[in-house]
């Protein structure tokens, strides 16, 4: 990959045993949009800030939210482009599972898979680190999970988490208001009014993202008019 | 000859009730001579998956040598079994992979899945899978087999009762074949255990 000139790695030890590269890539996560992700007792669900530069910009066109499988859905803090080339090759990974058992592949090892992608960038000639953090949701045969992947390449499995620029507070009020049987509905309550913490501005269905898993196993992305019904009970 | 015929071999996998069994002959043969009397030919991947591999014996090693690799892998990272119908699509992906240079052989691949429902397939050297509800044939006695599984076959048999049937349809159909033979090798495979036997047959 990349000239024989750029065939050494450019993410390399700091003496202080730090590969400073990730610390900046996790300082660009840092800054982006804040997501959040809450495991519920029969589903996921998983949410973002959706800010557009400008009103002009047609927000129908901007999907933050995507697929990896019908059943896996991710959302991401920090940069765009990054996270649609992620997408991209997690999307193909659980394809070529799929093609080689003919069963889709569990939560937990695509999610393993995308992390090795993400490690093998912060140790191959030419490339820099990803500058996102994703949060995966899925259900499958085990039941309801949600990962959250960084640069780095490592990945945890979470109740509940938020990434991004308001991430202290809303890790504060999750953990505040998360219990253990919460159902899926409760859980969108709860990462709307998360969100709603340290949102600049009013809150709507325009500038959010809401996706969400069931027991019927499928992800979906809410419609801006299922966001509006979320939204007036959480009033 | 072809060369499928160059080893001599005969396997056959029979759906029971909640339960299955597959058996194979004993022959190895260097085409008319024999040269051993204890050749496996069928191999446990897990408790309740099993493969039979008829055809070039080399073949038949090296290929179970390969899939019992994958299967350990696959065991690590998703700390599970692979069911019988995942395991039949790697076989499947595995034997096409070679489509130009395949190996010579035809599994027969029998086990218990989801709620211990019996699976059988069989595929033919390059990876067409063929499902079957009842029973499944390969190697040189195959014909003979297909009509001696035909008429002794039912459905829903006990392990007993399908330990016998399935010796039974083994043992008349590789008599009609010179190149199998030399005893038999039985797995009856239940949720709880797994019966193996040895079947003295015609000994040529």
């Amino acid at each position: 990959m990349g000239d024989s000139q750029y065939s050494f790695s450019l993410t390399t030890f700091s003496p202080s045993g730090k590969l400073v590269q990730i610390e900046h890539a996790l300082t660009a996560v840092g800054s982006g949009q804040t997501s959040l992700g809450i495991k519920a007792s029969n589903g996921v669900v998983i949410a973002t800030e959706k800010k557009l530069p400008s009103i002009l910009v047609d927000e129908a066109s901007v999907q933050k939210i995507q697929h990896l499988t019908p059943n896996i859905g991710t959302v991401y803090s920090g940069m765009g482009p990054d996270f649609r080339v992620l997408v991209r090759k997690s999307r193909k990974q659980a394809e070529q599972y799929l093609r080689l058992y003919k069963e889709p592949i569990p939560v937990t090892q695509l999610v393993r898979e995308t992390a090795t992608v993400m490690q093998e960038f912060t140790q191959s000639g030419g490339v820099r680190p990803f500058g996102v953090s994703l949060l995966v949701a899925g259900y499958d045969d085990k039941g309801p999970q949600l990962y959250q992947v960084d640069p780095s390449g490592s990945y945890f499995s979470w109740k509940a988490s938020a990434m991004g620029k308001n991430v202290s507070n809303a890790k504060t009020f999750l953990e505040k208001r998360y219990t253990e049987d919460m159902e899926l509905d409760d859980a969108i309550h709860t990462a709307i009014l998360t969100l709603k913490e340290g949102f600049e501005g009013e809150i709507s269905s325009k500038n959010i993202e809401i996706g969400k898993i069931g027991a019927d196993k499928v992800f979906r992305v809410l419609t801006p008019a299922e966001i509006d019904d979320y939204l007036a009970e959480v009033e | 000859m072809s060369i499928f015929e160059y080893n001599g071999s005969a396997v056959v996998a029979m759906v029971g009730k909640n339960c299955f069994a597959i058996a194979s002959d004993r022959r190895l043969g260097v085409q008319l001579q024999t040269i051993a009397t204890d050749f496996q030919r069928i191999s446990k991947i897990h408790d309740h998956l099993f493969i039979g591999l008829s055809g070039l014996a080399t073949d038949v090693q090296t290929l179970y040598q390969r899939l019992v690799f994958r299967h350990k892998l696959y065991q690590l990272r998703e700390e599970r079994d692979m069911k019988p119908e995942t395991f039949a699509s790697l076989v499947s992906a595995i034997l096409y992979e070679k489509r130009f240079g395949p190996y010579l052989c035809q599994p027969v691949i029998a086990g218990l899945g989801d709620d211990n429902k019996p699976f059988i397939c069989t595929m033919d050297s390059i990876g067409a899978k063929e499902l079957a509800k009842d029973f499944v044939v390969s190697g040189t006695a195959s014909e003979s087999l297909y009509g001696a599984c035909e008429a002794m076959f039912k459905p829903d048999m006990e392990a007993e009762e399908l330990f016998e049937t399935i010796s039974q349809a083994l043992l008349s159909s590789v008599d009609r074949d010179c190149l199998s033979g030399w005893g038999g090798h039985v797995y009856v495979v239940t949720p709880n255990e797994i019966k193996e036997k040895i079947l003295k047959g015609r000994m040529d």
